[in-house]
């Protein structure tokens, strides 16, 4: 039984740190149609922001939650406004730019930080589930998930600054003719897709450390994760990692790791085969 | 350019007697040694510290006079952790640069890329990493330890102190498989059992359920032979899952990588390795050794490791050969390294067994202790035995594969 709730805890685990990974990605795909190849750097950086803060003696909390993310999103900001801005509506110039932008981005951190894997301890201990233990971090992953999927909803869903946003992803030119600025839009779209991926990148660094080409590990699961969804940015992205999730580590759990990766890559073929416009292609359509 | 009888006899005669100038300037020239190691990428963790060990050796030799009056030539090929240039530079090494020795090869996997190549190219090979063990090949000399001399020192050890039941994990390609399958047969013979072995492929960094599922089998204590900057996080996991104290761990891999510098104490502090070198061994020929290391580095170089020394022992080996074969062609030193070479090393003496071509040499069981290896127990002149159970150049000289245990 026991065995069954820390299984059920790394279930979770995963369905968040899959969701938190690909969020920042899905918004500025399914906002922009911008395929941003450079996605597992942006998560690198907030890794090395947090790391470099906390060893600089600012608090490991403030370190992950507000500087990862501030400074990420101000990179984000600026790759947009240099880069991306000129190349809307070209996704595959803006692949091939943003690839380019990621292997400047592992160049650049390998020559400052070198190509060691860097970490910072996971505070916050183990707590026991009668015979077994765990970190209560994986429970902070899972919280700090909940939460940002909570807010970016409330985001889309309440304030004004949602519904521009919907309104602008749904038809830039009608919103433009109706008073909307849409390039601020998407600046500050990508500016948030960025501190998303800066914030995931500084949440799971404590968990997996971090070096230059750590991206690459991440790129293609959010990728994955994020054309499973479909166009829905957070029913997709909620739906697809809880699906992917669940059988990456039930499989990964039952057979080896490797058996784990294989089973998610084929649960995502299938899954595209049968519903090439994503899950939300299909289910929760009229979801966010 | 018009070119007429007279500037083209000019240019050949030029070119005619820059021949016969280099010609007779041939003694002079210096001896190229290869060196092929991963300066960039995820394993460059492995392989700076050999070439430092290399670019110190060949200093010393090239201050001591040379070998057989001529200079060395150290040519460094950054392989960028990537298989394909280790082909492209072992060829390059061997047909452009006609290097005299190769040393080189950081994983069991790029070592079996260049070696066919060097075989090829009848270039002599140094392997001087740990390895899996089993190899035999008459061009390649092996200057790391293996299982014989290492798991089977550890395994009894490790069992004696903390129980019979041993969960195995290990990187998933030649190295962590074959020596997971040494562990296995060492926990069987001294009377325990290995009820998982789990293989993890280079780039995986969540251990999530590889630890619950460890929980579930309830071993005394867990083996890693873990490889790489990703698998690191399994020892952050580990750690953070309260683990480390309810469950020790043993490692064929720990620390050859700075592991236990980059990790907290709180995340590796007890760990149990053995290896050949440690920079903390007390002989005079080590302190001697660390102290004009540490002057080439720089004091804060964070340790000397298990691949650096056997790096440096290689060149020692191959130079002291060199030396005894009065020559630098290969079969001339691979018979002069067949009698059985030897030499008086930091990590204590060092000796090429002729049979295998491995090496004899010591061996210590050491604890992790605040970033530091604490050496526990001793081995002295431990041979290659497992080789050597497969593996006779004497006897079968043309013989060329490597041999894998079956349990």
């Amino acid at each position: 039984m026991d065995l069954v709730a820390l299984l059920a805890i790394q279930v979770l685990y995963a369905i968040a740190s899959l969701a938190l990974i690909s969020v920042g990605l899905a918004i500025i795909f399914g906002m922009m149609r911008v395929i941003n190849l450079a996605h597992g750097e942006f998560l690198m950086l907030g890794g090395y922001a947090a790391i470099v803060a906390t060893s600089h003696g600012i608090s490991i909390w403030i370190a992950m939650l507000v500087v990862a993310p501030i400074v990420v999103g101000l990179i984000g900001v600026i790759v947009e406004r240099t880069i991306i801005r000129f190349l809307y509506g070209r996704m595959i110039d803006t692949m091939l730019a943003t690839w380019g932008l990621s292997l400047f981005l592992v160049g650049l951190t390998t020559a400052i930080f070198g190509n060691t894997t860097v970490g910072i301890s996971a505070p916050l201990g183990s707590f026991q589930i009668g015979a077994y233990r765990t970190s209560v971090y994986t429970l902070f992953v899972i919280a700090v998930a909940a939460v940002v999927l909570a807010v970016i909803f409330a985001v889309m869903r309440w304030t004004r600054l949602g519904l521009i946003a919907r309104g602008t992803m749904q038809n830039a030119n009608m919103a433009a003719a109706l008073g909307v600025n849409p390039p601020r839009v998407y600046a500050v779209t990508f500016g948030v897709g960025a501190a998303l991926s800066g914030l995931a990148g500084a949440v799971l660094a404590p968990v997996s450390g971090v070096f230059p080409t750590i991206g690459v590990a991440y790129v293609a699961k959010s990728f994955i994760t994020v054309i499973g969804g479909g166009a829905a940015i957070l029913s997709g992205t909620v739906s697809a990692s809880a699906l992917f999730g669940t059988i990456n580590q039930i499989a990964t759990f039952v057979t080896t790791p490797v058996f784990g990766e294989v089973a998610l890559l084929a649960a995502a073929i299938i899954l595209i085969r049968l519903l090439p416009q994503g899950i939300t292609g299909r289910f929760f359509r009229r979801g966010l | 350019m018009r070119v007429n009888r007279r500037t083209f006899m000019q240019g050949t005669a030029a070119t005619a007697a820059a021949g016969m100038f280099s010609s007779s300037a041939w003694a002079e020239e210096p001896i190229n040694v290869a060196s092929i190691h991963d300066l960039s990428g995820g394993l460059d963790i492995y392989g700076k510290p050999m070439v430092d060990a290399m670019t110190l050796a060949i200093e010393e030799a090239n201050a001591a006079g040379g070998l057989l009056g001529r200079q060395l030539k150290l040519i460094n090929y950054d392989t960028q952790s990537n298989m394909q240039l280790y082909t492209q530079f072992a060829q390059q090494a061997a047909l452009k640069d006609k290097v005299a020795v190769v040393h080189g090869g950081i994983t069991s996997a790029s070592r079996e890329v260049i070696r066919p190549v060097l075989d090829k190219f009848k270039t002599l090979y140094f392997y001087n990493t740990q390895y899996e063990g089993g190899v035999c090949d008459r061009n390649q000399f092996d200057t790391g330890v293996t299982p014989a001399q290492t798991v089977e020192k550890l395994v009894p050890y490790a069992m004696k102190k903390w129980g019979k039941k041993v969960y195995v994990i290990a990187a998933d390609y030649n190295y962590g498989q074959i020596t997971s399958q040494w562990v296995k047969k060492y926990v069987t013979e001294n009377g325990g059992e290995v009820p998982a072995i789990d293989f993890f492929p280079l780039d995986v960094t969540n251990f999530g359920p590889t630890i619950s599922k460890i929980q579930a089998a309830k071993p005394d204590f867990v083996w890693s032979a873990l490889v790489g900057g990703a698998h690191i996080s399994f020892y952050r996991q580990w750690a953070a899952a309260g683990m480390r104290k309810s469950i020790p761990m043993a490692s064929t891999t720990f620390a050859v990588g700075n592991e236990h510098i980059v990790l907290s104490p709180d995340e590796c502090n007890g760990m149990l390795i053995c290896y050949n070198y440690f920079q903390d061994l007390k002989n005079p020929v080590n302190e001697k050794f660390v102290a004009s290391f540490l002057k080439r580095f720089g004091a804060d170089y964070p340790n000397i490791t298990e691949l650096a020394m056997g790096t440096y022992q290689g060149f020692r080996l191959w130079a002291e050969a060199v030396k005894k074969a009065g020559s630098v062609d290969r079969m001339k030193v691979i018979e002069a390294l067949e009698t059985g070479i030897s030499i008086d090393a930091p990590s204590g003496k060092v000796t090429i067994d002729p049979p295998t071509h491995h090496c004899v040499l010591d061996v210590h069981i050491a604890e992790v202790a605040d970033k530091k290896l604490k050496v526990l127990e001793d081995f002295a002149q431990q041979k290659p035995a497992d080789t050597a159970a497969v593996c006779d150049l004497i006897k079968n000289p043309t013989d060329n594969q490597q041999y894998v245990i079956k349990i």
